[in-house]
């Protein structure tokens, strides 16, 4: 098995934390992995992202090269447009709705959205409304983590087990809250 | 033993450790930054009570890591590229000196300067000073090649290089971890002259360390690093450096191509091996991630030699970072590519927090400074760097770190008025005090702003040595009292934010003004540390 994801984002979003949970689950299947991040200007609302490849064979380029992307998991809607080069033929881009407009120049949200039905395999999902009626719209990366699940070869159960582990020193509300966002955004409908 | 998941940053941390590391020293600069952090975070270099506090700069954190050496324990500087040119004088003599306990130099380059001012590539300084170079590819290596480096400095005495990029500095991958070497109990150097840089000596040993040159060499052909994979295909050979190497294989490794390949991660170059492909090949590929040293060496400076392909005959662009679509169309294999960038996508460049503390150091430097025009604002190297962008336009110049007082200075004694530097708390104890001590010395008419937010903001929120004293350093170097000002970037503070500004503008002397507030960054993590340190 192999699998290219770029997760995108703006600085805060929490992309690293949906990284870090694919990477639980990998790490216990002792699949190979290479995660990519950007550090250094993150926390000033610049763009964020993050090259994350996972293969039971040894992996090379810590970059995923152009049109080998099977996902682009994006917590931001522009965002994940940016990555498209990068998408292959057949893979998806999952985004969520919501934009984070800190530019004064910020395109129209309907030519985003365009943009985004343009490619063949794609979904959108409001995972900041989702996140906010489970209780803390800081879960909306986990509920775009849900919403990607099917698309990867990794199931619900282990990606709940791996939320378990990583979230289970801040308690057991944590843990659930996640565990609920994760499950809405999987059963969330493409907009 | 389960893998760990580290960056390489990380990796090379981890590695120093279980090799025997006593003390780290280090300067923030993305994207070494993550080296000191592990091993501060660390609880085992903790319980070892391994040196890990920041040093003012690039310069001081070389020359104490010498010192450790000298002492006879295993130590390790690290630094950005940019950095190794403050620490250049130190770094350039340690090969002369040597090393008594092992010493790694850490630098970590930044090709395509994600963050930084400039692309330089640091195997230039190795070559330059003459010492070994280790170039990881992976993390794995990055973990594996502190111990080696130890080993190597402690055998030839002399400093090793470890040259990072921030691809692999940023990237996270699984380590298996070795068992760990004890620190060294650490003792002087046998020759008690081994440290003393006369003339006479100075000679010798530059000679010594010509000399050892194909010993270097020797250890490099015979290094577990570099490793030739002959191919049936001589049409073409190709050298893979460092990082270069995964790029190469990511394309090569699910195809039918046999080309003989080269993979060096550790110099000086491997000549038996270099000259082995240089002779069975047509031609060769050079593949590197940085300027092109390893491609210069072999093609020469005599015109002609069309057989090594690089970044000096276009193949590859001169700049930028290495990946591997580049590599992919040096080898014929560009492929189509399905998905463009709307062309609606706007950039989304980095700007100072809601609610920083500069922005109100800006907004009211440009009212006080209205009357004067444009043109009369020395920067630096910080997150206030970004002052530069619209709606501040605050800041005319960033040079390199320490640039503006001087630079000021410099504007000023041509003439220009008012002349104004404009430099963090974290970068004036980098590199600015000497430059106020010029300013002094020569009565100077400048006003200098130190923006006081209690922390090395720009790299993620480091302390830094001259915390609370910045007021004191200045009446030190001979700042006159009345003329050092503490003012606070508040927006009610306005007024006189702009008055103050407007009488140091107005006097003929070197005025120091300190905006003080707390970066919003800083103060979020301090307060979230504090509430958990106090739920326990
Ligand atoms: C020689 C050198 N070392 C390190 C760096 C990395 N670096 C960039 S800005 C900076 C310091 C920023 O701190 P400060 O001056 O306090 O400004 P702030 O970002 O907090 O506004 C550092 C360490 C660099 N650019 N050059
Ligand atoms: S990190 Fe701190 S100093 Fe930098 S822009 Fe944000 S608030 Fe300002």
């Amino acid at each position: 098995m192999k699998i290219n994801i770029i997760l995108a984002g703006v600085g805060g979003q929490g992309i690293l934390t949906i990284a870090k949970v694919f990477g639980q689950v990998a790490v216990k299947q002792n699949l190979f992995l290479k995660q990519a991040e950007v550090h250094g200007m993150s926390q000033r609302g610049g763009d964020v992202q993050s090259n994350l490849r996972i293969s039971d064979k040894e992996i090379f380029s810590d970059l995923i090269p152009e049109g080998e992307a099977d996902l682009i998991i994006s917590v931001e809607p522009m965002e994940s447009l940016r990555y498209l080069p990068l998408l292959a033929p057949d893979g998806w881009l999952i985004t969520n709705a919501k934009p984070f407009v800190n530019i004064p120049n910020y395109p129209e949200i309907e030519t985003v959205y365009n943009e985004v039905r343009k490619v063949k395999n794609h979904v959108i999902i409001d995972a900041q409304g989702i996140a906010k009626e489970i209780g803390n719209v800081l879960a909306s990366n986990i509920v775009m983590l849900g919403a990607a699940a099917e698309k990867t070869c990794f199931s619900m159960e282990q990606l709940e087990v791996a939320l378990h582990e990583i979230f289970i020193s801040k308690g057991e509300k944590v843990v659930d809250l996640n565990v609920k966002a994760l499950r809405a955004g999987n059963e969330a409908k493409s907009l | 033993m389960q893998k760990l998941m580290l960056l390489g940053d990380e990796a090379l941390a981890q590695g120093a450790l279980d090799a025997g590391m006593s003390g780290c020293f280090a300067y923030p600069g993305t994207p070494s930054t993550e080296i000191m952090e592990y091993v501060q975070h660390n609880k085992e270099a903790v319980e070892r009570d391994i040196h890990r506090t920041w040093g003012s700069n690039e310069k001081t954190i070389m020359e104490a890591a010498v010192g450790m050496s000298y002492a006879g324990k295993r130590t390790m500087a690290c630094m950005k590229h940019v950095g190794l040119n403050v620490a250049a004088d130190p770094f350039m003599n340690s090969a002369f000196v040597g090393a008594n306990g092992g010493l790694i130099v850490a630098v970590a380059d930044d090709p395509s300067m994600h963050s930084s001012q400039n692309e330089q590539d640091s195997r230039f300084y190795a070559k330059f000073a003459m010492i070994p170079c280790l170039e990881p590819s992976n993390q794995q290596e990055c973990y594996d090649m502190a111990f080696l480096a130890f080993e190597l400095s402690e055998k030839f005495k002399l400093p090793i290089m470890i040259r990072l990029e921030t691809r692999l500095s940023h990237s996270r991958a699984g380590v298996t971890r070795r068992d760990k070497i004890a620190e060294n109990v650490g003792k002087l150097p046998e020759d008690k002259n081994q440290f003393m840089l006369l003339p006479s000596f100075s000679r010798r040993k530059y000679k010594n360390l010509i000399k050892l040159q194909s010993e270097l060499v020797a250890a490099s052909e015979n290094s577990e690093f570099n490793s030739y994979t002959d191919g049936s295909d001589k049409s073409l050979g190709i050298i893979a450096c460092g990082l270069g190497y995964n790029y190469v294989m990511e394309n090569l490794a699910n195809r039918d191509v046999n080309y003989p390949i080269l993979k060096i991660s550790h110099y000086p170059l491997p000549r038996k091996l270099v000259e082995k492909m240089y002779k069975e090949c047509d031609k060769i590929l050079v593949v590197e991630d940085g300027q092109p040293i390893v491609e210069e060496m072999l093609k020469g400076y005599i015109s002609g030699n069309e057989k090594i392909k690089g970044r000096l005959d276009g193949t590859f662009s001169y700049d930028g970072e290495m990946d591997p679509n580049k590599v992919a169309v040096a080898l014929g294999f560009g492929k189509e590519v399905v998905g463009t960038v709307p062309e609606d996508i706007v950039g989304r460049p980095p700007a100072l927090c809601v609610g920083c503390p500069h922005i109100d150091s800006f907004v009211t430097l440009n009212e006080a400074l209205k009357e004067h025009g444009d043109g009369h604002v020395f920067s630096d190297i910080g997150c206030y760097t970004l002052g530069f962008m619209p709606p501040y336009n605050g800041i005319n110049t960033c040079l390199d770190m320490g640039a503006s007082i001087t630079m000021a200075k410099g504007a000023s004694d041509a003439g220009l008025f008012p002349a104004v530097a404009v430099i963090g708390d974290s970068t004036f104890s980098h590199s600015g005090l000497t430059g106020l001590l010029d300013c002094v010395y020569d009565k100077s008419n400048v006003v200098i702003i130190i923006l006081d937010n209690a922390t090395t903001g720009m790299t993620g929120g480091q302390n830094y040595t001259g915390e609370n004293k910045i007021e004191e350093m200045c009446l030190g170097l001979g700042v006159e009292k009345e003329h050092i000002r503490v003012v606070t970037p508040l927006k009610r503070c306005h007024e006189e934010m702009v008055q103050v500004y407007k009488e140091e503008i107005a006097y003929n002397g070197v005025s120091i003004v300190i905006p003080r507030r707390e970066c919003i960054q800083t103060m979020t993590r301090r307060i979230r540390a504090q509430k958990k340190a106090a739920k326990k």
